[in-house]
């Protein structure tokens, strides 16, 4: 029976059968460095990632947060290599996958790393999956792509699958199409999909927005309690602060294609440095707080995204910053290390924030 | 709907009924009609005076034939063809594919059967020019029907290519391949096993529409290549002021219109699971 | 910006400019050749010489000659005249009748609809040759019969797409606002409606030029469309296909004649179309 991790990829595998690497040791799993990905169009070059760099350790829970268009939804499809070409393309920077660069691989090589090693769910669930195959068909479809086996067997561990994320009744519903199901058990198929060959990242972006709140949380538990099971590091894609809170350990928020803060989820929300994220922050509504009683209205960050197209000169967040300096129009900023494992890409932070 | 159909070309022919001097009522003519209609009677022609009905049943396999064929080649060259641009998109192949659909759906179809016939029936000699063939001979038939089916054929694939390609091209930016994709589906795998059922949906729709632009499109082959058909004594009948084998014709018609858009909506609910048919 | 894309790119906006604009310039010149074809055409397209039938292609005659020594390019660009005529004049027709029914069915709603759509339905699955046939058989031969004939072949068509095109149309806002207001539906639908579907209803009606000319010419090849003398494409090539294996001139020109045409108008037609869609995925 074919494994994974064979030929180029030997170095790749991890101990896929327990999956635990060395108990105290925790590995760098996933390294971004620079990442670059512009998008090519009649009106020009949009810079939509443009040097982004982090790590990911092995377990880990990392939250990347941001408006639409900041980026974050390209750096993960960048990481499997899913832009479409044209009009995108990734120009520059490496990913590094427990060592090899992702980017450096060749299209067959990478088919191993997606759906097996690295997964990704998407946020639509109603037109993530196909609508003429059967639910359970397409489960098995990453089981017989990965692991080889043969239909029945790729089918019960199909139905294994729909009972692990929590579906009533799997035997029956592994054969059922996807409008026969609702939202929140579309998006349970597609975590199951996922998670079919255990692989050591899930990408999540942002799975819980096209769904109803009730059914949110339930999702999120699912997924956090799945990562636990499987000791598998998470990348959780949200616009969403709320969600950050209580599920991962790190926070990294981006504006405009670039990383403007970095640090423990704590840190984020106790001392927060970047404007950009005090604004996220004060945009959140809180229950108890003075905004839900009344006494304080709702803030929002005043202005508009700035067009990849057209980027302001200095600092991306120049235009809408509350506390803009001269020297922010005039140079970008660079992500430095604030405070222990708090970065910050920001003028007023190097002046002791 | 083929009985609103029937009804419909039925007012005309009362029209022409009346035009001619018949002076019984309408509705008794009407009923008479559809009375001998059940019982396969319908009529005998102004001309020939023979029977309709066995005029018809002799003519009607061939055109049968020619439809058929003309369709199955059409299927067979414009899908792959549409897939391929679609693929290949603003490459070579996409912008040869869409200059041969262009042209094909600017040129006449009775031209291309002309064209069709000088070059391989006169000049080169490789098929027959003229005729059907003797009915009773099937690679006689055959061989007569390789010219008028791949004129048929052709303008069908222009048209089939663009619907196809057009579709495709909507199915490839679904989100559903994008998932395929993830999960480390091959391209190859992901277009044949995750887009293109997808994409035949609408395609199978307007390949059974345009069933119906075939079998007019026969009309003006069967002219050229001088084919017994349908078409023809259509047309013949138009000329010659033959009332009576032109509505039993018009009747035979609307009928096989009728067939075709019910075998197109079952078609339809089979490949999609989202399609409940009663 | 990488080499390949910037290929791609410049591809892309010159065919989307250069080959729209290609077409348009050829239907130009067709539509200038026939209407100007009483001055320039060499000789009467309808004056007989028998003792010159059958001449190939030559300076004096520049298509050759048909079975009754009438000369062929004048017959052409007479006849260019009718294949146009009929295009255009049956179009208007059935955009007169299938827009304003369609607009009626798409806006009202109820009752209206389901009248328009019913007879849509019934009568589209008619292919056009074989409407115009029957359309004809009543109606008796003759050019403005024709144009006729295939108007009301067209217009369930064209209603069909009308009535889409304002569907889509219906829910626009300021559409709500004017009906808040108080216009009266018929103003809506004329002032509000027609203007915002006239760009596709535009491109539509480039298609369907194509596609009447094409109709004509099959009918006429049938034998049932204009009456000869007066020279049509379709009767041109029907009259050149007795002669095919010795005249082929007779039967191919008129044939290249109405391929250039339709072809133009599809070509305008394509160009339309991306420009009032341009990021459309390139159908």
């Amino acid at each position: 029976m074919p494994t994974r991790g064979s030929g180029a990829l030997d170095g790749i595998a991890c101990g896929k059968e327990t999956h635990k690497c060395d108990a105290g040791m925790q590995d760098t799993l996933l390294n971004i460095e620079d990442l670059k990905t512009y998008f090519y169009t009649f009106e020009g070059v949009a810079r939509a990632v443009d040097g982004v760099s982090y790590r990911l350790r092995d377990g880990e829970a990392l939250g990347i947060v941001g408006e639409s268009g900041c980026g974050k939804s390209v750096s993960a499809l960048s990481t499997l290599r899913l832009i479409p070409d044209p009009p995108g393309r990734i120009v520059g920077g490496r990913i590094l996958f427990n060592g090899t660069n992702l980017l450096e691989l060749t299209n067959r090589q990478m088919r191993k790393i997606r759906g097996n090693h690295i997964s990704m769910i998407f946020q639509e669930p109603m037109t993530s999956l196909n609508p003429v195959l059967t639910v359970g068909g397409q489960i098995a479809e990453a089981f017989r792509l990965h692991q080889g086996l043969e239909r029945r067997e790729a089918t019960e561990k199909s139905i294994d699958m729909l009972r692990m994320v929590n579906i009533p009744s799997p035997a029956n519903r592994v054969h059922q199409y996807p409008h026969e199901l609702s939202g929140g058990m579309r998006q349970r198929v597609m975590i199951a999909m996922a998670l079919a060959c255990r692989p050591e990242i899930l990408i999540a972006d942002e799975p819980t927005t096209a769904l109803d709140v009730t059914i949110q949380a339930q999702i999120i538990d699912l997924m956090l309690e799945l990562k636990e099971q499987l000791g598998m590091a998470i990348v959780l894609i949200t616009h969403d602060l709320g969600i950050i809170a209580n599920t991962v350990e790190r926070v990294i928020i981006m504006y405009a294609g670039k990383i403007v803060e970095e640090a423990p989820t704590r840190s984020i929300f106790r001392k927060p440095l970047h404007p950009y994220t005090r604004g996220l922050i004060r945009a959140m509504l809180r229950l108890g707080s003075k905004i839900e009683s009344g006494r304080v209205r709702l803030e929002e960050i005043p202005g508009v995204v700035p067009s990849l197209y057209d980027l302001p000169p200095g600092c991306r967040f120049s235009t809408r910053c509350p506390r803009v300096m001269a020297m922010c129009r005039k140079e970008e900023p660079e992500l430095r290390e604030v405070d222990e494992r708090h970065f910050c890409r920001c003028w007023l932070t190097r002046h002791g924030g | 709907m083929a009985a609103l159909g029937t009804y419909a070309s039925e007012e005309q022919i009362r029209a022409l009924e009346h035009q001619m001097g018949l002076d019984q009522p309408v509705m008794l003519q009407y009923t008479t009609f559809l009375k001998n209609l059940c019982h396969g009677e319908l009529g005998k022609s102004l001309i020939t005076h023979q029977s309709v009905a066995k005029e018809i049943a002799k003519v009607f396999p061939y055109t049968f034939d020619l439809t058929v064929s003309g369709m199955f080649l059409g299927i067979l060259m414009g899908v792959p063809l549409g897939i391929l641009t679609a693929i290949k998109r603003n490459r070579l192949p996409d912008y040869l594919g869409r200059i041969f659909s262009l042209t094909g759906i600017s040129v006449p179809e009775f031209y291309l059967g002309i064209l069709l016939m000088y070059i391989f029936a006169v000049k080169l000699n490789m098929f027959p020019v003229v005729g059907a063939g003797d009915p009773g001979n099937l690679g006689e038939r055959l061989y007569h029907l390789v010219l008028p089916a791949f004129t048929l054929g052709i303008a069908m694939t222009a048209f089939v290519s663009r619907m196809t390609r057009s579709s495709m091209l909507n199915v490839l930016g679904e989100d559903y391949v994008r998932t395929a994709r993830a999960k480390g589906v091959s391209e190859g795998m992901t277009i044949y096993k995750h887009a293109l059922r997808n994409a035949l949906i609408p395609t199978t729709t307007v390949v059974g529409l345009y069933a119906t632009v075939l079998m007019g499109g026969s009309v003006l082959t069967e002219i050229v290549f001088s084919r017994p058909g349908l078409g023809k004594m259509m047309v013949f009948a138009v000329k010659d002021r033959d009332y009576m084998t032109l509505q039993a014709v018009i009747v035979i018609f609307s009928a096989a219109v009728f067939f075709l858009n019910l075998v197109t909506d079952i078609l339809y609910a089979l490949i999609d699971p989202r399609i409940k048919y009663h | 910006m990488p080499e390949d894309i910037r290929k791609g790119l410049f591809f892309y906006t010159f065919r989307r400019n250069k080959i729209a604009i290609a077409g348009l310039v050829m239907a130009v010149v067709i539509v200038c050749l026939s209407i100007l074809a009483p001055w320039i055409s060499p000789y009467d397209p309808i004056e007989q010489d028998i003792k010159s039938q059958y001449l190939p292609p030559s300076l004096t005659h520049l298509c050759g000659t048909d079975g009754y020594g009438r000369d062929e390019f004048s017959r052409i660009l007479w006849g260019g005249r009718v294949s146009l005529m009929v295009g255009v004049g049956s179009v208007l027709f059935g955009m007169v009748f299938g827009v304003s029914m369609g607009i009626l069915g798409g806006y009202k709603g109820g009752k209206w609809d389901v009248v328009v759509s019913r007879f849509n339905d019934i009568f589209m699955s008619f292919p056009l040759v074989i409407f115009g046939l029957l359309i004809l058989a009543i109606l008796g031969p003759g050019l403005l019969k024709i144009i006729i004939a295939i108007g009301v072949a067209l217009t369930p068509r064209i209603s069909r797409l009308a009535r889409a095109s304002t569907l889509s149309v219906k829910e626009l806002p300021y559409i709500e606002a004017a009906r808040a207001v108080g216009q009266g539906d018929g103003k809506i639908m004329l002032i509000h409606v027609l203007p915002n579907i006239f760009g596709e209803l535009l491109v539509m009606g480039t298609m369907w030029i194509a596609t009447a000319i094409i109709v004509e010419a099959s009918l006429s090849f049938i034998g049932l469309g204009v009456r000869p003398p007066t020279p049509s494409w379709g009767s041109m090539i029907r009259s050149g296909l007795d002669q095919l294996t010795n005249a082929p001139w007779l039967s191919m020109i008129p044939g290249l004649a109405i391929f250039l045409t339709v072809f133009s108008f599809n070509l305008i037609a394509d160009g339309l179309r991306d420009i009032a869609d341009p990021r459309l995925r390139g159908a």
